[in-house]
């Protein structure tokens, strides 16, 4: 009945006009429920569509470039709001319906005051008086946990840290008692420890409002934690729904399988991670079985030693003042050959500088890096130069690390004309074929420019630049954070074939707990610039000794 | 590896393949042809080739345009200076202390051909106020003109590139120091500044040139120092920085391109400007020399004839000039487009 179901999504089609006759099909005839009081997930990867359907009950998408079959439905409490006016869904958004977002940082206005935006809800929905909106203001900060709510009213959303501005958002959407939240990815941009807060507090209001959540994810364990019923979607299409409980034990689609199994669990740690082409063609029962074993061993060689290292960074605090911020203080490990050490640290935590610190890319005030029986932080800029070659970096964004002007050819002859590896140009370009082929490009990708491939592919020219040196050490600095579940496995595991066929050292640098416990011997913990706790992988995520390693740990959504 | 070599062969630089995408558009194939006409003009009017008698007085005062011949025109009439022709009789022998000489003078006139040209009343585009004809000036004065704005455009543009990158590239000392050099510049009237340089260049058109790219650079720096700051920072550079690439390298062979186009905005801007700047300088005596003849000058002969009601060389130069910038401004946005790999095609 449609009194137990709060929004009924019947055989909704959105298509977008990209040219005079092309048309980009987002959604193909989705139709899911979400009943009263209870918390729907949607999953899926990019461009599956989970947002679009998210954007059309919130009327937000551009109405240009829209369209919407005719015989789509979205059913509100029974009533049609594809057949209601621009007006009257202007008032429901924001009364009924409201929506967080994934990063509360572009989501609030900077120059208001994060009360005045609060209040202007109030006052638009309520027409509440000024005072009152205040005071009811107040009440929500303290409802979703600010502390100090009186004073913090008058904050600008600069002044609030992430896990804050996240939390005034829900305030606000939640200040005209919506019977339907919808939040879209809205701890994606946190951290391990704020997101479990965040989670917790939405949990809390929906008992509170008795509301419901829509929720847009493309993080399966934290679905499986909070969601009341799943809809797995693949490129506009639902390819799965259902209770949780049982879309989690017995999944029946190939798809959600596979999802499940290629992100890497704290709990196991295959040889190889199942990708999601192994489970669409069917090959499910021929993954290799058995787990791979980690840890580094005294009589491993060491290739890298890092030695109290210090990176402090001058910030302006006046014409003439300043003051010194520590970023990297003091921190000392060694990498072994043909391992792999992890460094997990939530942002802020400064695990990025010290990867670029060590690889000499910002200047450094302290410590010593030893490569080769040499100080690399000794030396002049001319004589680091050959060592470049020797220690590469594979950066998180593939999409702004690949100049947008060079072909992958060009990408790819650089370094090795930079470093005269090869006689000529023609066997340059040879080798720069075979590592194509080897990272699973095609030959045809040599002329083509970066922005005509995905984010994993793009990846992928970003590892073969660098095996084109040869190095000794890869950094990865969050080098699989911005891609998909699936293309992270394969990236993953093509990283993980590479060093075992080249012997090469990573230092994996990453927020992810699960990723980095699946491809780290030695796992580094850092926060706020010092190193907290430095163990052999397995021995840290069975018996952290750390509090803050503790806490960290207990976040992982699923653990 | 018969793949490989074909590859190699289709491997083309990115200027290379930058021009093939820009050959590609019809409009721009139009708008390089347009250019080209322009071009060759002004390097045949240079050799002398064109244009060459654009000073010599073949019409009538304000002659017709060919296509209104018969439209009355007074001035063009009234203009005309009759030549009487002098008759000899015995009066003038007689008090004329020359007499004796005449038929000497005779005997030598003879052995010259004497044919008046008849002025003609319509000229192709019509005749300024001197008769000369529009055609063969319009094209000298593009010749001054094109010279003195792409030239003076491309300098500064350089100019004001090479200043940008260094400044923003390395910031700290070099950056304070070019800041420094920029804003003493920008703080002088742009017309003194101008003025200063014009009166120590000794005067012609090559210290017009001189004179507007060196004080025209200051846009163009400050636009590409700030992309420069903007772009130094980003995950491409680092990378390029990680696999030892120099400091020239990334700053030409990695940044520039991913700045060009607001270079080649900048210069189809300064064309036009330059054009323009050359007329100020030339009113106050310190432009292109007074027995040549610029796009500028004819506008500014052009005030008063339109009170007379003479509009063809408004209208002469006016569409010359206009199709000219048109066409350089479309080319340079298409190059642009052409430029950046991403940029979506009709």
């Amino acid at each position: 009945m449609t009194q137990d179901n709060l929004l009924e999504i019947k055989n909704l089609r959105v298509s977008f006009r990209l040219g005079k006759d092309s048309h980009f099909e987002a959604l193909k005839g989705v139709s899911y429920l979400v009943p009263c009081n209870s918390v729907v997930a949607l999953v899926g990867e990019s461009g599956s569509g989970k947002s679009v359907s998210a954007m059309a009950i919130m009327d937000l998408l551009p109405r240009a470039n829209t369209q919407i079959a005719p015989d789509s439905q979205l059913l509100f409490e029974g009533r049609d709001l594809l057949q209601q006016s621009e007006q009257a869904r202007r008032g429901l958004c924001g009364k009924q319906i409201s929506m967080i977002f994934q990063d509360p940082m572009t989501s609030l206005n900077p120059v208001f005051r994060v009360g005045e935006q609060i209040m202007e809800v109030l006052r638009l929905h309520e027409s509440l008086s000024k005072p009152a909106a205040r005071k009811r203001a107040v009440e929500l900060l303290r409802e979703v946990g600010i502390p100090d709510p009186e004073t913090r009213i008058d904050s600008y959303a600069h002044e609030l840290s992430g896990g804050q501005q996240q939390r005034v958002m829900i305030a606000m959407a939640i200040a005209c008692k919506p019977k339907l939240l919808i939040a879209d990815e809205p701890t994606t941009a946190l951290d391990v420890t704020i997101q479990k807060q965040i989670i917790e507090l939405l949990m809390k209001l929906r008992e509170t409002h008795g509301m419901s959540i829509l929720f847009i994810t493309h993080d399966l364990e934290l679905v499986r934690e909070i969601a009341d019923y799943v809809v797995v979607m693949q490129q506009g299409s639902i390819k799965e729904q259902g209770p949780s409980a049982e879309v989690f034990s017995a999944p029946r689609d190939p798809y959600t399988r596979a999802l499940l199994a290629c992100r890497p669990n704290v709990a196991h740690r295959p040889l190889r991670l199942p990708v999601v082409e192994d489970f669409l063609t069917g090959r499910e029962g021929d993954l290799p079985q058995g787990e791979r074993a980690r840890g580094v061993s005294a009589s491993d060689p060491i290739i890298l030693e890092v030695r109290n290292l210090k990176k402090t960074f001058k910030v302006k605090t006046g014409l003439f003042s300043h003051k010194e911020v520590g970023a990297v203080n003091g921190v000392s490990f060694k990498l072994a050959r043909g391992k792999t050490v992890g460094i997990v640290g939530e942002s802020g935590s400064g695990k990025t500088t010290l990867g670029k610190t060590i690889l000499r890319l910002n200047s450094c005030e302290g410590g010593e890096v030893i490569f080769g029986g040499k100080n690399l932080m000794g030396m002049s800029a001319q004589e680091f130069q050959p060592y470049k070659r020797q220690l590469q970096i594979v950066f998180q964004n593939p999409y702004a690390s690949l100049n947008p002007r060079f072909t992958v050819g060009d990408i790819l002859l650089e370094p090795m004309r930079i470093h005269a590896i090869h006689a000529n140009d023609k066997d340059r370009t040879e080798h720069a074929m075979q590592l194509l082929k080897r990272v699973g490009l095609d030959e045809r990708a040599f002329n083509k420019y970066p922005h005509e491939f995905s984010g994993g592919q793009r990846q992928r020219v970003s590892v073969a630049r660098c095996l084109t040196m040869k190095p000794e050490i890869l950094v990865c600095d969050e080098s699989v954070s911005a891609l998909d579940v699936s293309v992270q496995a394969q990236v993953l595991n093509l990283l993980q074939e590479l060093q075992d066929e080249y012997q090469m050292s990573y230092l994996f640098i990453s927020h992810d707990l699960s990723v980095v416990k699946y491809i780290s011997d030695e796992v580094l913990v850092m926060n706020k610039g010092d190193m907290v706790e430095y163990a052999n992988a397995d021995e840290l995520y069975r018996q952290p000794k750390h509090p803050y390693t503790q806490k960290l740990l207990a976040a992982i959504p699923g653990a | 590896m018969s793949g490989i070599q074909s590859n190699v062969a289709q491997s083309k630089g990115y200027w290379q393949s930058a021009m093939k995408r820009l050959w590609a558009d019809k409009l721009a194939r139009v708008c390089i042809a347009i250019l080209a006409v322009y071009f060759l003009c002004a390097i045949g009017a240079r050799l002398g080739l064109i244009g060459a008698s654009w000073n010599e007085e073949v019409g009538v005062t304000f002659a017709n345009p060919s296509f209104m011949a018969n439209a009355p025109n007074p001035q063009g009439k009234d203009s005309f200076i009759k030549q009487d022709v002098l008759k000899i009789d015995d009066a003038t022998r007689a008090v004329d202390p020359l007499a004796p000489y005449y038929d000497e003078i005779e005997k030598r006139a003879a052995h010259y051909q004497q044919s008046s040209r008849e002025p003609k009343w319509s000229l192709p585009l019509g005749g300024d106020k001197w008769g000369r004809d529009l055609v063969p000036k319009v094209i000298k004065a593009g010749e001054v003109s094109i010279s003195v704005g792409v030239s003076a455009a491309v300098l500064a543009v350089i100019l004001g590139t090479m200043l940008g990158a260094l400044g923003g590239f390395f910031g700290g000392k070099v950056g304070d120091l070019l800041e420094w050099f920029y804003n003493i510049f920008t703080s002088v009237p742009y017309i003194l500044l101008v003025l200063a340089f014009a009166a120590v260049f000794p005067k012609g058109i090559t210290t017009v040139v001189l004179v507007l790219s060196l004080t025209g650079w200051t846009n163009t720096y400050r636009l590409i120092r700030s992309e420069y700051i903007k772009q130094r920072s980003r995950d491409y550079v680092m990378a390029a920085d990680a696999i030892g690439a120099s400091s020239s390298r990334k700053m030409f062979a990695h940044i520039l391109p991913n700045v060009s186009h607001l270079v080649l905005v900048q210069l189809s801007q300064l064309v036009v400007e330059f054009i323009k700047a050359e007329v100020v300088l030339s009113f106050l005596g310190f432009g292109v020399p007074t027995d040549s003849i610029s796009w500028g000058i004819m506008i500014n002969e052009v005030l008063p004839e339109l009170v007379l009601g003479k509009w063809w060389q408004l209208a002469t130069v006016g569409v010359v000039m206009s199709t000219f910038v048109v066409a350089f401004g479309l080319f340079t946005d298409l190059l642009r487009d052409a430029l950046d790999p991403k940029a979506t095609r009709r």
